[in-house]
């Protein structure tokens, strides 16, 4: 190891400012690019056939006449797949293409690559496929019957967890309060603008580069190794300009990239594949449908003694990222409160519909309605407001979670609840509008929650990251790291801690795109990790870089490496201020003496652990914390509501760029407001009715509220300046926050997501209230 | 029309005057993305759903994938690309990137196509006149709060300077 630096400044001068994102001015003026805008001499465009039926026998697939239309190169099944016919996620149960059965609509049959779209749209229709029909399993309670069909391993379920701590039986006793309450939650579509997209151009030496619209070069890398049999050192991946994710690129792009690297490989040509609106919704994975039964007891004085949780997602047909969603919704199952008795039992259960997979939150979004319904039904039984319950339950510093973890620092939530209140003007605003009356009725309504940063105990052996950071003979600097810039900012914020880290200005910093051909794996784009831990890895680099060259300047200034301030691309010496140099000209001096200017960093997660047979241990090595308040108008006779303000206070640590923090809330609500209220895919008998931006709708300029994001900056000591995670957190509390609005405001509660205007409608009806 | 159904059309594209032969199905976002290689109107739905294709036909906001190429005939079509020099977008411009109201960016040239159509003809617009004019345009990172800023901001800065 080399010796840290001991800095002498405390002063921040990039890191903590909202500085301008990098690569707004290019988007801006219309020259980003992305997949669809690249093109490859002789590319060819590759489309997918892809299953009519939720399940089907395949008995034979005619190519014959698809292959004869003029302009087809290639037409491709299961057989013609050079290496494994096998998409690695977490485990092995998803072919690329299906071979002998068919186990959802819209899974990909078999490729076509032709000379334009419309050619290989033809083709498509000339494949025949003959099916023999079978019965599909489409809902997860049908699925755990002894009579349904086994559509998954012996008994339907993908995977299951448990945690246990305590005596929930005793706490039931101790209780002078119990609730219980089933809550339903449906599927969330991503509706990332940019539908999926990948380019597959074989190169020299039988090597291939993907181009592409993804969250996770790393996971791309080793799926297209598998399909072609290629070896992963000769597989490149270049993340380009991405046009939103939020969890719906971190596994599919793996099986886009297969299908077009297998088109790539068997033509020889670069093959160019952009999904379809239509194709995107029926096939790519969505939020995990959930159905949670919720038992809570309490003392009057509010204290918690008793949670059970019976947590049941609907995974769809191949596992994806079943596993690690369910997980984590069962570790955030309680929320973030202090209970001595806790039993969560959960299941992820396959059914004939396609794969859910990962979605900003990642199996929380579903609890976190469950636990914060539980949370204003209980107040309001025990005569008690919102907030003083959480207050009463919230974890602080020194308090164990469910799993038995001990928080030990940067626990912010507190906070998050009082300023959340403070700034809503909560006590006054609960007053006077639980005294309106007529049509327009007003309400408002808290969630709270907390988030585990980055990967956690199951994704271990995943969470590392690295850098490298080079630094030229002119003073500018390039930082590679291999996270991505999904729209969330993260290059700029990079940028920033690189800047910071280094002393240079701001400007001189440049991050590229995330290349696997450059540095060491470093896990995906998720998680909420973009900062943390890529942050951390560009500061190792940076620390190694400045020690050689504070060997160099100190000679120059003649003191020593300890006495150096490197600052706003200036080298001072601390007790002479004003009397420094210039960083490019310290670095042109330790060019001319050869002193390596290039360096790698490296960060590994800290210390995480889980027991499967208990649930209990360190499940996250850190956590973020936030809470939302809504305030909400609702139309008794309509059931129409309106969000009229979101106040959203956070505690993801230090916060490195205020203006892209604020931008991931701002945005992150909206997604939660329409997951609360109007974003509903329609399945029947496994098919999706909606799979449109018609009829799936999604918030628009009309119905953003008015928000208010505030910081709670609780620093973390192993983050890059203190900082946490934001991305995630931002969507979490919302929904929950807005559906208590509502119940405030209408007297009567809506137990399942999304609230629609009906939904809400036949609540009041049912209610028998304003009548 | 020749003999294999093509059509001849005339129209300007950012100022310059274009004739070209279309096929009687593409759609103007084919037109001008595939064949003249102008990348700023993006396809993100392909029904006029998302907005993320919004250019200006003779003055006002379309979605270019619910034009068909042969209805351009004779008129006008702008897009980001010929908007650089002009000066309700140089104001956009600027705001937009003061404010962070770009996440992923994808929507952004729709966006600013629209923004410029409302500011020509509002040089004063109210927030509720901005939310409206941007109702087509479809973002799902920024929530909309700094995009409706930005234009806010712009119209004022265009006030100012004229």
């Amino acid at each position: 190891m080399e010796k840290e630096i001991v800095t002498l400044k405390e002063k921040l001068n990039v890191v903590g400012k909202p500085k301008r994102r990098v690569d707004a001015k290019e988007k801006v003026i219309g020259k980003a690019l992305y997949v669809d805008d690249l093109r490859f001499p002789g590319m060819l465009y590759g489309k997918v056939k892809r299953s009519i039926y939720p399940r089907a026998r395949i008995r034979v697939i005619d190519t014959s006449k698809a292959k004869a239309l003029k302009g087809v190169v290639a037409v491709l099944t299961a057989k013609d797949i050079p290496g494994k016919n096998m998409v690695p996620i977490i485990v092995e149960d998803m072919p690329l293409l299906a071979e002998r059965e068919v186990r959802y609509i819209g899974e990909a049959l078999a490729l076509v690559a032709a000379s334009s779209k419309r050619t290989a749209e033809e083709a498509l229709k000339l494949i025949k496929v003959d099916y023999e029909p079978l019965t599909p399993v489409t809902s997860p309670i049908d699925a755990l019957k002894n009579t349904s069909p086994k559509i998954y391993g012996e008994n339907n379920i993908v995977i299951s967890y448990k945690l246990r701590k305590g005596d929930v039986e005793s706490g039931f006793r101790e209780a002078d309060v119990i609730i219980e309450r089933e809550y339903r939650t449906g599927y969330q579509e991503h509706v990332y603008l940019e539908p999926q997209g990948i380019i597959a151009v074989p190169g020299p030496n039988g090597s291939m580069v993907i181009y592409g619209s993804l969250q996770c070069p790393h996971y791309v890398q080793k799926a297209v190794s598998y399909v072609t049999g290629i070896g992963m050192n000769k597989v490149r991946v270049v993340q380009v300009e991405t046009g939103g994710g939020f969890g719906g690129k971190e596994d599919v792009p793996s099986w886009v990239a297969g299908y077009t690297a297998v088109l790539a490989y068997r033509t020889n040509k670069p093959v160019k594949l952009i999904y379809d609106r239509e194709e995107d919704i029926l096939s790519t994975s969505k939020r995990h449908p959930a159905i949670i039964k919720y038992r809570t007891g309490a003392k009057k004085t509010g204290e918690l003694t008793a949670v059970e949780v019976k947590y049941i997602l609907d995974a769809g047909a191949y596992a994806t990222l079943s596993i690690p969603v369910l997980w984590r919704g069962t570790v955030h199952a309680v929320g973030p409160y202090k209970c001595p008795n806790i039993k969560v039992d959960s299941l992820a259960v396959a059914t004939n519909k396609v794969p859910c997979g990962a979605f900003r939150g990642f199996g929380t979004p579903q609890v976190i309605f469950a636990h914060e319904s539980q949370m204003d039904l209980l107040a309001e039984e025990i005569g008690m407001d919102p907030i003083d319950l959480r207050l009463k339950n919230a974890l602080e510093e020194g308090d164990q979670t469910a799993t038995g973890q001990v928080l030990r620092e940067s626990v912010g939530l507190k906070e998050t609840i009082r300023r959340a209140a403070e700034l809503s003007n909560w006590h006054r605003k609960r007053r006077e509008y639980s005294l309106l009356k007529g049509v327009k009725r007003r309400g408002i309504g808290i969630s709270t929650v907390f988030y585990g940063v980055s990967l956690g105990a199951a994704g271990k052996h995943l969470d590392k990251a690295a850098s490298l950071v080079h630094v030229f003979p002119d003073g500018s600097v390039v930082v590679f790291q291999s996270l991505t810039e999904i729209g969330q900012g993260q290059r700029t914020v990079i940028a920033q801690i690189a800047s910071e880290s280094l002393g240079v200005k701001f400007e001189d910093v440049y991050v590229q795109q995330a290349d696997t051909s450059i540095v060491p794996d470093s896990g995906p784009t998720v998680a909420s990790r973009g900062t943390l831990m890529p942050g951390m890895a560009v500061i190792d680099a940076c620390k190694r870089i400045k020690k050689r060259l504070a060997a160099v300047a100190a000679e120059m200034l003649n003191t020593t490496p300890e006495n150096l301030v490197f600052e706003n691309g200036e080298v001072y010496n601390v007790y002479k201020p004003g009397k420094g140099m210039l960083f490019k000209e310290v670095v042109k001096e330790a060019y001319n003496r050869r002193v390596n200017l290039g360096a790698e960093g490296w960060f590994e997660a800290p210390f995480t652990s889980f027991n499967p047979e208990t649930g209990q241990g360190e499940p996250y090595f850190v956590y973020s914390y936030a809470t939302h308040i809504a305030e909400v108008e609702v139309d008794v006779e309509t059931g129409k509501v309106d969000v009229l303000k979101v106040t959203a206070v956070h505690d993801s640590g230090k916060i490195i760029n205020p203006a892209t923090a604020s931008g991931q809330v701002e945005g992150g609500i909206l997604q939660g407001l329409g997951y609360a209220l109007m974003e509903e895919l329609q399945e029947k008998d496994g098919y999706i009715l909606n799979p449109n931006l018609t009829d799936y709708l999604i918030p628009t300029s009309m119905d953003a509220p008015e928000i208010e994001v505030s910081f709670v900056e609780a620093r973390y000591s192993k983050g890059p300046f203190g900082a946490k995670g934001i991305g995630e957190p931002s969507i979490m509390p919302t929904a929950a926050a807005i559906l208590n609005a509502v119940s405030h405001a209408i007297g009567v509660r809506v137990f399942s997501l999304p609230a629609t205007p009906e939904k809400i409608y036949w609540t009041i009806k049912g209610s028998g209230r304003y009548t | 029309m020749n003999e294999t159904g093509n059509l001849k059309i005339k129209f300007t594209l950012n100022g310059k005057p274009i004739e070209y032969m279309v096929k009687p199905n593409w759609t103007l976002l084919d037109l001008l993305r595939k064949e003249l290689s102008v990348l700023s109107p993006k396809e993100g739905c392909s029904r006029g759903d998302c907005g993320a294709c919004t250019v200006l036909l003779n003055g006002k906001p379309v979605n270019s994938c619910l034009v068909l190429a042969p209805q351009i005939d004779g008129k006008e079509i702008v897009t980001v690309e010929g908007l650089i020099e002009d000066k309700e977008f140089k104001a956009l411009k600027e705001t937009f990137i003061e404010k962070g109201a770009v996440q992923c960016g994808f929507c952004t040239p729709g966006i600013i196509v629209s923004a410029v159509a409302l500011l020509r003809e509002k040089g004063n617009p109210t927030v509720q006149d901005i939310e409206e004019a941007l109702e087509g345009n479809l973002c799902r990172c920024t929530g909309y709060i700094r995009i409706i800023e930005a234009v806010k901001q712009a119209a004022e800065k265009l006030q100012k300077t004229s």
